[in-house]
């Protein structure tokens, strides 16, 4: 996918002067934050569980290569092929040959974040293949001419009923519905017979498990089955190389975990996992499957700061409680991850130097932190990004002007008490018989939007002093 | 026992008088009270913005004006989580320091969490001309998420008479202040702090209260330009030393 978070403000500040999007983000606290919460109390020892989480992930990561090994292993006994694929575009160019192999004309998708880090759909289409995207809302936004995902789980939160009634009664050329499981049946009617006639299903893999060498498929809709049992002879899976756990056991463990954090579900509606191809005597099953193993930059994290990353479970809780994801939703961050983990990831797959506010914009609440089921430290990565960018010499000179000063006066005592002792008089002078700053020259972005409390114009080092004579 | 009170760069500035109140729960909670003259910020301004090198010369600056207490104690979540838990991480690779640094973090206190945890305090120094009537308590993002501030502060609050505790929607939700964002990214930053005022006016409290100056000069200010001059914005320490 095209990055474009280098216009990271500009987006923001559309986003929030849309009244729309500000109502449909509201969703996030109402629906997801409330959700997990009741969720999570099923759990007795959630924060065992978490910890148990971890260290399955962790123990898959810090050997990651063991793990694939026994994976491809594993999967290759049972018939199916592993491929490894370098860079997104390579993966990309995987699926095609795999395409071309079975001259496929039409390929049926579940949802995968990955492959919009390879821009799958745009490398099919170009090799004379049909892609069509199966998950309700991958499909509302493939049929509103290819746009973009805002959430990693929720890829339509930015809209509402409303605007997906009109885009079907366009694109369907049906009369307009606004019910929604009416909505849901006319989407299944047309769906349909795309999934009788395809020849090709492309899933994600939440998970791939090392000792069965199988994929492990979460979904609400059950649309994975259709695109991997019903009709396709070639079932191909496309997921990151980190996603591997080594055994099913762990799996369970995480299972816990993602759909709670995710929906707030006890356990999501379809789990599906798939091992190997039609064997003989089987029923049902592709004839050929196929797995492409997506590096795009993971292995580049492994011995890093940020390794710590990539024990991920994609659930989205960091971004359903990120304050700021609230209130510019998932297209302002220009990637394929928005939120917090996009804010560490985004940089770390497709370069720092092209995604230099996504580190800068938090608030570095910790919340992320709190919610996050494998407690990735997200507050404490994006503020080593930050370090990176300061070393770097990636931020604007006058942030480095400030700094030196700063910390030129803050190091020395009686500079210290001068300067501020200068400060607070000429903000009390300001402040004027309101008490209170409207407009300051060096801190724009903070009175743009409110007032600045003036100081009483004395320290509290000069009262103390005084009152201690 | 000998207390160091860390009066916080901001209040210095901004907020003089909290650091009074503050000084006062200490003394009359029978503390001898050392306030360094040295002190300036904590540095979290240069850590948050990766300028590792400045916020450890302020972590090396804080150590030497402080590890000799025996206890130190911060009215400020943010500063006290920038003390205690990423001090020791600043200094690691000086084991010298890092062992200093060691012995002085657990002994650093937010300032609710002192007067609750280590003093017991059963009685306020505020008397009859303290506080009267409804507050909502702001749960200040540091300080809940870095030290697990937030019974503390109720259960202070509970013993001054008059005063009634209406918790708003979310409370723990972040203010939107964020250090350097909030200039940087004033826009999202006043978008968030907008959330917060909505919350707070919905608990139809007659003040909002918490312990940290970001998020009080925060949500004063989105209060006050939005027009709201009703709403009082007061730092825990004044509403338990009954300065308000």
């Amino acid at each position: 996918m095209q990055i474009h978070s280098m216009h990271f403000k500009q987006r923001a500040g559309q986003k929030l002067a849309d009244q729309r999007l500000q109502q449909n983000l509201k969703k996030l606290s109402t629906k997801f934050v409330s959700g997990r919460a009741s969720a999570i109390t099923e759990l007795d020892d959630f924060e065992g569980t978490r910890d148990a989480a971890k260290e399955r992930r962790m123990r898959a990561i810090e050997n990651l290569d063991v793990w694939l090994d026994t994976f491809e292993r594993e999967a290759n006994r049972r018939g199916a092929t592993v491929l490894y694929a370098q860079t997104a575009e390579e993966a990309a160019r995987l699926v095609v040959e795999i395409a071309k192999r079975h001259e496929v004309k039409k390929a049926i998708k579940t949802k995968s974040m990955v492959s919009e880090e390879m821009a799958l759909n745009q490398a099919l289409e170009a090799a004379g293949v049909q892609a069509i995207e199966t998950d309700l809302g991958e499909y509302i936004l493939q049929i509103n001419g290819n746009e973009a995902p805002s959430h990693i789980i929720a890829p339509v939160v930015h809209k509402d009923k409303e605007e997906i009634s009109d885009l079907f009664a366009r694109v369907h050329q049906r009369p307009r519905l606004t019910d929604i499981p009416e909505m849901t049946r006319e989407a299944r009617e047309v769906l349909r017979p795309q999934f009788l006639s395809a020849d090709m299903g492309i899933t994600g893999g939440n998970f791939v498990i090392a000792e069965t060498g199988s994929v492990a498929i979460v979904t609400n809709e059950g649309n994975e089955g259709m695109c991997t049992i019903l009709p396709p002879k070639v079932h191909v899976v496309v997921t990151g190389i980190e996603k591997v756990l080594p055994t099913l056991e762990d799996f369970a463990t995480v299972m816990r975990l993602l759909p709670r954090s995710a929906t707030g579900q006890s356990i999501s509606n379809y789990v599906s996992l798939l091992t190997g191809p039609r064997g003989d005597g089987e029923q049902d099953g592709p004839e050929h499957m196929y797995f492409v193993l997506v590096d795009a930059g993971r292995s580049g994290l492994i011995g890093t700061d940020f390794q710590e990353m990539l024990r991920c479970i994609r659930c989205g809780a960091c971004m359903n409680h990120c304050p700021v994801y609230q209130k510019i939703g998932g297209h302002s961050y220009g990637w394929v991850y928005p939120g917090p983990m996009g804010s560490v990831l985004t940089p770390s797959y497709v370069g720092l130097e092209n995604a230099l506010d996504l580190p800068q914009a938090s608030t570095l609440c910790g919340e992320c932190h709190v919610v996050c089921p494998v407690k990735i430290p997200l507050p404490d990565l994006l503020r080593k990004l930050r370090e990176k960018q300061f070393e770097g010499r990636m931020r604007p000179l006058a942030e480095y002007l400030a700094f030196a000063a700063w910390s030129f006066v803050t190091k020395r005592p009686a500079l210290y008490r001068l300067t501020t002792g200068i400060a607070v008089r000429v903000m009390k002078l300001l402040g004027g018989s309101r008490k209170r700053i409207l407009a300051l020259p060096f801190a724009r972005g903070w009175t743009r939007g409110r007032d600045l409390p003036a100081p009483p114009g004395k320290t509290f080092r000069e009262l103390y002093k005084q009152r201690r004579r | 026992m000998r207390v160091g009170l860390f009066v916080t760069c901001l209040i210095d500035a901004m907020r003089p008088e909290i650091g009074f109140s503050a000084l006062k729960l200490l003394e009359t909670a029978g503390c001898e009270v050392i306030v360094p003259e040295s002190q300036t910020c904590c540095g979290q301004p240069a850590f948050s913005s990766g300028d590792r090198k400045d916020a450890r010369a302020l972590a090396e600056k804080f150590l030497n004006e402080f590890e000799d207490f025996d206890y130190v104690v911060i009215p400020s979540g943010s500063c006290g989580g920038t003390v205690k838990t990423h001090y020791p991480e600043l200094v690691a690779d000086d084991p010298d320091l890092a062992a200093r640094m060691a012995r002085l973090a657990p002994r650093v206190y937010e300032l609710t969490d002192f007067l609750h945890a280590v003093l017991k305090l059963e009685k306020l120094p505020c008397g009859a001309d303290c506080f009267k009537g409804t507050i909502t308590y702001h749960d200040s993002c540091s300080g809940l998420r870095e030290l697990g501030i937030q019974a503390q502060p109720r259960a202070l609050l509970a013993k001054v008479p008059g005063v009634e505790l209406k918790e708003m929607k979310d409370s723990r939700q972040c203010c939107g202040f964020g250090g350097t964002f909030s200039i940087k990214y004033g826009d999202i930053s006043a978008a968030i702090a907008d959330e917060k005022c909505a919350d707070i006016r919905a608990s139809g409290a007659d003040a909002v209260v918490l312990g940290d100056l970001g998020c009080m000069l925060n949500i004063e200010g989105r209060l006050r330009r939005i027009g709201d001059e009703k709403t009082r914005v007061l730092h825990v320490a004044q509403v338990l030393a009954g300065d308000c």
